[in-house]
């Protein structure tokens, strides 16, 4: 089935990637760790933008940065340098923000996303190296505020843009994008997407061929799927009433779900970028052979890796390489209990109740979850106790055995010793005749296979109890 | 050639109120700057390729190690608009 995009939605993300996994921020040595620190405590003259301060890039960011555009897909510029973009907003506190214009770092990348009608490429334009401004923050309500309150602390972290061209053409496709953005960039262990403003998106969006319209404040990925949903029916209202789409930028207010018109008279020229002349050119190229050397097992190739060496099924190795945490933790379990089972207990029902829960892998444990597994594969609990048990690990705590116990969910055991001593009766004639007999000694053997059967899991009192009643028979 | 509208427009990019007579003394000024810097058009640069830097130096790079920052206090020692920490602007949209 091929998806024929009825509206001729054309989508293009912007998105801002803190690199909060390195110690420093881009141009000075100021800690990257000031969440739930006081404002203005990590800053200093640099990230301040006193005068005479002068910056110094991280190493480190660099080689991050590179790491990423190998990752995208890019090619990595020869020589880099960095400009100064030019607005007054209290948020910069030097008048500008210190970005990359005519030479990013890398450009020419693609990822592959699951798309409408099956795979589908995401061209990617281009990833840059850029400065965080501060955060603004308002007095009361936005509507009636009055002030705003400024913290630096996150001046001057380093961050990552990466534009892609507009070749989604669904808020679905969008929010598969981000994610999968979202999934390279775990495995590359360079932030930490679970800190506030770790990734940021802005959006363009056209439709029927008309003019984009930049969407801006979308902090979420969910928010992201919502404000584009809301403004490709605005727009497409908008024309159908007989009115045109004018390039403009709009603000997304989250918490009514719509996107406003921002009326900015600033424009790309006003920004008068020009060369930052702080900061000496960066020559980069000769740098990649070594940093390539670094990159981990990307979740595409992991993806095929677990189809062949798991034997596991397309939708499964997907669901289980999204998160770098998922794909660990189901090679951990895999090392104990058959991959084909280990894939729907892991990729089906335990992410499905974590999802439900928003909760992340690390609510579970591995030995839990191969507890329930080995319990379900010896017929010791039906698969719906299981599911029974996950769920009250999420939701209570407590090891699966326990609960169990406390929920007598054994009451299945009792089947199992049944048909253990049904199985052991059948299967051993001869010591049955021996018992019938009169040989007391080999109820001894009988009951050791029902033990056997059990895997242990049987009472000896009860399975003893249950021969004698059986052999009465 | 910089127009008087064009010094109004850069004022307020800086926020920055200019007056009716600055503006047009700023346009006059600038304009001869850039008259006096017109002479490098004479130049012919076509096989010479953009400096971006005087120094004729590149990859200057600081170690990803934490130094001291300063202290709040004297962060905001320079303004008397603070409220909790933070520094303290008049509304903004």
């Amino acid at each position: 089935m091929v998806y024929d995009n009825p509206d001729d939605v054309k989508i293009g993300l912007e998105v801002h990637v803190q690199l909060n996994k390195l110690k420093t921020k881009l141009f000075c040595g100021c800690s990257t760790d000031y969440h739930n620190s006081d404002p203005n405590s990590h800053v200093c003259p640099v990230c301040l933008g006193l005068p005479g301060s002068l910056p110094v890039i991280n190493e480190r960011a660099v080689e991050f940065a590179i790491k990423i555009g190998l990752a995208l897909n890019c090619s990595i510029v020869e020589q880099t340098q960095f400009h100064r973009k030019n607005y007054y907003y209290p948020d910069l506190p030097k008048g500008f923000q210190t970005t990359q214009y005519d030479y990013p770092i890398a450009g020419n990348g693609k990822i592959v996303i699951e798309g409408e009608d099956g795979e589908r490429v995401i061209r990617i334009t281009r990833a840059h190296m850029e400065e965080d401004p501060g955060r603004l923050q308002h007095i009361g309500n936005i509507e009636r505020s009055k002030g705003t309150l400024i913290n630096y602390n996150r001046s001057g972290m380093a961050l990552i843009e990466i534009v892609s061209e507009p070749d989604m053409r669904s808020p679905k496709e969008a929010r598969r994008y981000l994610d999968k953005l979202r999934s390279i960039l775990d495995y590359l262990d360079v932030f930490n997407g679970d800190l506030e403003g770790a990734m940021r998106v802005d959006a363009n969006v056209s439709v029927f061929n008309g003019q984009r319209v930049e969407v801006k404040n979308i902090s979420s990925f969910k928010g992201a799927e919502r404000a584009l949903l809301y403004e490709i029916m605005r727009q497409k209202n908008h024309i159908r009433r007989g009115g045109t789409i004018t390039m403009e930028t709009r603000h997304f207010d989250e918490a009514r779900g719509v996107t406003l018109s921002m009326r900015t008279k600033e424009e790309e020229h006003d920004y008068r970028y020009f060369p930052e002349p702080d900061l000496v050119p960066l020559r980069v190229a000769d740098r990649v052979p070594e940093v390539i050397k670094t990159l981990p097992e990307l979740p595409d190739a992991k993806k095929e890796r677990f189809m062949k060496e798991y034997n596991i099924a397309d939708m499964h190795a997907r669901a289980l390489t999204i998160e770098i945490k998922v794909a660990n933790f189901y090679e951990e379990v895999v090392s104990k209990v058959d991959p084909k089972v280990a894939a729907v207990w892991v990729a089906d029902i335990l992410k499905g109740e974590l999802n439900y829960r928003d909760l992340t892998i690390d609510a579970f444990r591995v030995e839990d979850i191969v507890d329930v597994m080995e319990l379900v594969i010896a017929n010791s609990i039906t698969e719906q106790s299981g599911v029974e048990i996950i769920r009250t690990v999420l939701d209570h705590g407590g090891k699966p055995q326990d609960i169990i116990n406390k929920k007598g969910l054994l009451k299945v055991e009792d089947n199992i010793v049944a048909k253990a001593v049904e199985e052991a009766i059948a299967q051993n004639p001869e010591a049955v005749a021996d018992y019938r007999a009169g040989k007391e000694k080999s109820l001894n053997f009988i009951v050791g296979k029902v033990m056997q059967k059990t895997k242990g899991r049987a009472d000896a009192r009860e399975a003893r109890e249950r021969l004698i009643e059986k052999l009465k028979e | 050639m910089i127009t008087k509208e064009e010094v109004e427009h850069v004022g307020w990019l800086a926020r920055i109120d200019i007056s009716d007579d600055e503006s047009y003394a700023y346009a006059q000024k600038l304009n001869s700057v850039l008259d006096y810097f017109g002479q490098l058009d004479e130049v012919d640069t076509e096989d010479v390729p953009p400096t971006y830097h005087v120094a004729d130096i590149v990859n200057v790079f600081r170690e990803d190690k934490v130094q001291d920052s300063m202290p709040q206090e004297e962060v905001l020692a320079n303004t008397e608009h603070k409220h909790d920490g933070n520094f303290k602007a008049p509304r903004i949209i």
